[in-house]
């Protein structure tokens, strides 16, 4: 399992709430977030790092996004 | 009902969080040690693979290659470490606010009143267990007990990944046949001491009588008799309800042996600079200042005076323990490891006797509060006494640790 670091555009509610929008992947196409199945925090095991977990769904493929200290990464295989 | 107390441990946890951010160490022998060219080179932790080779938490860099050549060796990180606890203890209390943490890793808990909602002390400690598992990416062992010092005896009992339970009936087949050393406060001394008496296991602490072992070990040894007994009632005492703190302090092994005055004067300046920001942090002013001083032999000495008024000025802390040191040392065997303490402290603005220049005074710290607005925002190098530039083979950097050491057992 890879882990790739990559640069996202977030929601910052008032109530201080992050919503990863989309992000941008290694070929420099940026995509979008289709849906936000769920927001929890988990290590990562296999990639290595810890912090909040965002499964999320793109393109009916179902990754993990994680924000560890403000650095977002995704798990890749 | 009793007390329901739990010891959370996180097991080898320096080096368990490096492996959780380099999962290809995760088969190899891993051993996190200080610098060695800084003179700090001892294991500070090793993962369960380095551990089955026998390496030890405190051995030499050397010992621990010899044991393991192949131990890959790690220098520590320790504001990770720092956020990893703070995570630990934010999901510790989403079960109780009474967490009195024990060093940087363990935790006592008492989850007495939580238990009537959240179920028996053994769920919820597997349910802190899963849940540090899940999200932290450690493994912890968790004790439960009906006292603190149980509760850190089940802890150690089964490691990693465990919970075991003591309770007031199991406990004599569970405590009692583990070595004296195992007891909270049996140190290799005692350890000695109590073996010269035919005393092997915390069972024979128990069956001795109180006096006898008063004899033996003066106070302490009717506190062991207590413990191993079961009689313990110490409280759990979340760090908002202690005493005021003591005192601040840091402490340096320098990567070369100090010879001259210059040179202690250029550490002493540098921690002095540290413990007045750290004192100013808290709003706080000391009476009294303190020296440590380690020679390369590792003999240490430490000396200490009061000072005229409080204060939170680095020059003035830097003078009191410069002129002490000039006092107390004199160089005949160089100087491994230096340290400040500043004492007796006091809220920074309780009242003092005046004096001539007590503007002068109001005028430098005013100074000195600014110097810290500054490396709040642009680092603790922004603004540094010209001094501290003038050796490039010691280091130059403030220090501002607020890390957690365990405090003792009693308050």
């Amino acid at each position: 399992m890879r882990k790739i670091f990559v640069d996202v555009y977030a929601h910052f509610s008032k109530e201080g709430e992050i919503t990863p929008i989309s992000f941008v992947w290694l070929d420099g196409k940026t995509y979008e977030i289709d849906k936000i199945i769920e927001k929890r925090n988990a290590a990562s095991l296999k990639s290595g790092g810890q912090g909040i977990r965002y499964k999320i769904l793109v393109r009916s493929k179902v990754l993990y996004l994680f924000c560890d200290e403000n650095r977002w990464f995704l798990e890749f295989i | 009902m009793g007390r329901v107390i739990l010891h959370v441990d996180l097991n080898n946890f320096y080096a368990s969080v490096e492996c959780l951010y380099q999962p290809e160490l995760k088969n190899k022998p891993v051993a996190v040690c200080g610098e060695s060219e800084l003179r700090h080179g001892i294991v500070l932790a090793k993962n369960q693979i380095a551990k089955s080779y026998g390496v030890q938490t405190g051995e030499v860099i050397w010992q621990a290659l010899k044991k393991c050549p192949n131990l890959v060796i790690l220098k520590p990180n320790f504001p990770l470490y720092i956020r990893f606890s703070k995570l630990a203890q934010q999901i510790y209390s989403e079960y109780t606010d009474l967490i009195e943490p024990f060093g940087i890793d363990e935790c006592w808990l008492d989850v007495t009143e939580s238990t009537k909602i959240l179920g028996s002390g053994r769920k919820i400690a597997y349910e802190i267990k899963e849940r540090i598992k899940a999200e932290l990416g450690l493994t912890v062992s968790v004790g439960v007990s009906f006292n603190k010092v149980f509760a850190k005896l089940g802890s150690d009992y089964k490691k990693p990944d465990a919970v075991t339970v003591i309770t007031k009936e199991n406990f004599k087949q569970i405590v009692w046949p583990l070595p004296a050393k195992d007891l909270l406060y049996v140190g290799s001394a005692t350890e000695k001491k109590l073996s010269s008496i035919a005393i092997y296991t915390i069972g024979d602490i128990a069956r001795s009588s109180p006096e006898y072992l008063k004899r033996i070990l003066g106070k302490w040894g009717e506190v062991l008799w207590i413990f191993a007994n079961g009689l313990d009632t110490t409280p759990v005492t979340p760090p908002i309800f202690e005493d005021n703190v003591k005192g601040i302090g840091n402490s340096i092994t320098l990567p070369r042996d100090l010879n001259c005055l210059n040179d202690a004067e250029y550490v002493l300046r540098m921690l002095s600079e540290s413990v007045a920001q750290r004192l100013r942090q808290q709003y706080l002013k000391c009476c009294t200042v303190q020296i440590w001083i380690r020679d390369s032999s590792l003999f240490s000495i430490t000396r200490q005076e009061k000072l005229k008024n409080p204060t939170f000025l680095a020059r003035e802390i830097f003078q009191k323990a410069f002129e002490i040191f000039k006092k107390h040392w004199n160089f005949k065997t160089p100087i491994r490891s230096l340290g400040i303490r500043a004492l007796d402290l006091v809220c920074a603005n309780s009242p003092y006797q005046l004096e001539f220049n007590s503007m002068e005074k109001l005028k430098l710290e005013e100074l000195e509060k600014t110097i810290d607005k500054i490396r709040r925002r642009f680092g603790q190098s922004a603004v540094l006494p010209a001094i501290l530039l003038s050796k490039t083979d010691l280091p130059c950097q403030i220090p501002l640790h607020n890390q957690i050491h365990p405090v003792a057992f009693f308050k």
